[in-house]
């Protein structure tokens, strides 16, 4: 159970990190998805991996933690707002800029500065 | 237990609700109940600061459950000392936004106070994970600050901004999982008794964790090779949240305060002084990138951004060095630079507004409107941020310089850190020589004149940096007991002994 554990953790978390290092927001906001993911099951399994053991201590020789779990829970829930805050922010970026690249435009299409225009609070 | 405790946490939260109900009312009702709840919480900043003045800890356990089992609000010196800084920092910022700033967003004054309560929960949270969700409350709330104001230049400075800070989540979160893994506490002053004990296999997943919470909250700090995403975000955003944000990076740098020195301080066995010797050249080289940054900045808003880097580094460069002299003075000058980079972020919008379309652009122009009360604004904000006598920059330089001891470690911080001062002075006469003395004939339309609210803001702000001069010995002998507290982390360790239940003090 270790290994396949271990195993999905890593390659939760290494094709997160590689699709956050992608140009385009739709790729990073996926390998935020899949990097929570394998942080989500990480932080479970700090508690020790155990089946069938009761979650207090002292009433049998070994027992499941529960406190990863609440970490767990109230990572997901942080995890899932953050999300979508990132996702209507991505769409954004994609309207103001006609163009999903992280930074706004392709690289090699940037000539000379333009002029950013700026409207404050009005 | 103290129910004080709550009020910074409990007066934001209930505030920002109200505000969250009230989009649709008439804004002069909601601006002055969110000033009057700004107003609220730093008179309970105020009441904290004197109560924990007297040199004890306090804590606010939820739920009558005893710690480490529970979750605790611990109140020392230098929670005290952030809460008050932040909130006066706060109230500044938000007189400023009501001159006109807040407009055009109904949920600005609910995202505020929200931001307000995160940065509050953090200072006071005894707690590793709460000290997490302390980061998200704040962080949620930042994103939606940044993002407020019309125009498209912030989108892609607020995704950069977004996608760090979720990865930056992601990590700590790892960091957490591997320290709670080995000591199977997240209460802080349960670590500091457990850490100390580890040994075996152990040591190493412990010691592996503590660096990556280094990363983290040097991300939040705003340290070398993670700093490039500062300069965009805070340059970009209206100016009271650009001048609320430069408290943001402090945050990075009271969690390495807090970690570093109660779990990982000095009595921490075989993890003892952890990562302190990373982070002395790392400060010195977020120093030297901060000047280079600020030499080469073609706003005023984007100088003052580095100036935020700049002082990062100035603060960190003497933590890392673990004196109680060099905290001290590092707590003195943290004061100083937050207040300081604050009014020149509003200094700065107020010069942008005055200039038509040459905005804060470090470019000549025509003649602006109210000159003189804003170059004056201007000098004394650079003056104490390059850290010109008389003001408090000063002050606090010099206390660093001196807390180095002699070696090779004052060698490096004298030079580099007189040398950034002698360039930062560079940067800033240049910037407001073009910004203020050089002006071109040319037709300037009849910008709105300066109201009072952010004049006030904006002169009261940058003012602060005299005040501190002429109440240096109070505020001095402050830093010092907290320095001298915080090197003391037995103390800490006995709020696990505070008992609970039927007791009510």
């Amino acid at each position: 159970m270790e290994l396949v554990f271990a195993l999905v953790i890593g390659a939760l978390t290494s094709s997160g990190v590689y699709l956050i290092l992608r140009a385009r927001t739709f790729p990073v906001v996926v390998g935020l998805t899949l990097l929570s993911y394998g942080v989500n099951l990480f932080l479970f399994s700090s508690g020790r991996l155990a089946t069938g053991q009761q979650p207090i201590i002292g009433t049998a020789a070994s027992y499941a933690d529960p406190l990863p779990q609440a970490l767990v829970l109230t990572a997901i829930v942080i995890g899932f707002a953050m999300t979508a805050f990132v996702v209507v922010l991505s769409l954004r970026n994609l309207a103001d800029n006609e163009d999903d690249h992280v930074d706004g435009k392709q690289p090699y299409k940037s000539p000379a500065p333009e002029e950013e225009e700026e409207v404050t609070g009005k | 237990m103290n129910h004080w405790l709550t009020a910074p946490v409990l007066i934001p939260l209930l505030g920002g609700i109200l505000q969250a109900f009230m989009g649709y009312a008439p804004i002069s009702l909601r601006r002055t109940l969110a000033l009057a709840t700004t107003f609220l919480m730093l008179v309970s900043a105020i009441v904290l600061l004197i109560m924990a003045n007297d040199g004890s800890y306090r804590i606010y356990a939820f739920g009558n459950w005893q710690p480490p089992f529970g979750i605790v609000l611990v109140l020392d010196r230098l929670a005290a000392l952030m809460l008050v800084m932040t909130a006066v920092l706060a109230l500044f910022c938000h007189v400023f936004s009501i001159g006109g700033a807040d407009e055009g967003n109904r949920q600005f004054h609910g995202l505020f106070l929200f931001q307000l309560m995160g940065l509050n929960i953090a200072f006071l949270t005894g707690d590793l994970f709460n000290l997490f969700v302390a980061f998200e409350v704040l962080l949620i709330a930042s994103y939606g600050l940044l993002m407020h104001g019309g125009g498209t230049v912030r989108t892609v400075p607020g995704l950069h901004y977004v996608v760090l800070n979720l990865i930056g989540s992601a990590v700590f979160l790892i960091s957490v999982g591997m320290i709670y893994s080995v000591t199977g506490t997240l209460n802080m002053a349960d670590l500091a008794v457990k850490v100390p004990q580890i040994s075996g296999e152990g040591l190493s997943i412990v010691k592996a964790g503590g660096m990556m919470l280094l990363v983290v909250f040097g991300l939040k700090a705003a340290i070398l090779p993670l700093c490039f995403w500062l300069p965009r975000a805070y340059s970009k955003a209206t100016a009271p949240v650009a001048a609320l944000f430069a408290v943001m990076t402090k945050v990075g740098i009271y969690a390495i305060l807090r970690v570093y020195l109660l779990i990982f301080g000095d009595d921490a066995g075989k993890l003892a002084n952890l990562g302190m010797d990373w982070l002395f050249p790392i400060a010195l080289a977020t120093l030297a990138m901060g000047v280079i940054g600020a030499l080469g900045s073609g706003t005023l808003k984007t100088l003052v951004a580095w100036q935020v880097i700049i002082s990062v580094g100035t603060l960190l460069a003497p933590i890392a060095l673990g004196s109680e002299a060099g905290l001290s003075a590092a707590l003195f000058y943290l004061l100083s630079t937050t207040w300081t980079v604050g009014g020149l972020f509003l200094v700065s919008e107020l010069v942008a507004n005055q200039r038509g379309s040459a905005k804060d652009r470090i470019i000549t122009a025509p003649k602006m409107q109210s000159r003189t009360f804003l170059s004056v604004l201007f000098l004394v904000g650079a003056v104490a941020a390059a850290g010109l006598p008389p003001l408090s920059g000063f002050f606090g330089k010099v206390l660093i310089l001196q807390s180095a001891e002699a070696g090779t470690e004052m060698a490096w911080l004298w030079s580099v850190l007189l040398t950034g001062s002698f360039l930062t002075v560079i940067a800033y006469s240049r910037a407001g020589s073009i910004v203020f003395w050089r002006t071109v004939d040319g037709h300037l339309n009849k910008p709105d004149p300066l109201n009072g609210r952010v004049s006030v803001a904006a002169g009261a702000l940058t003012a602060l940096a005299i005040a501190m001069v002429v109440l240096a010995g109070p505020i001095m002998a402050y830093t010092d007991a907290t320095a001298a507290q915080l090197h003391n982390a037995d103390a800490y360790i006995e709020i696990l002994q505070t008992p609970m239940v039927g007791e009510d003090s």
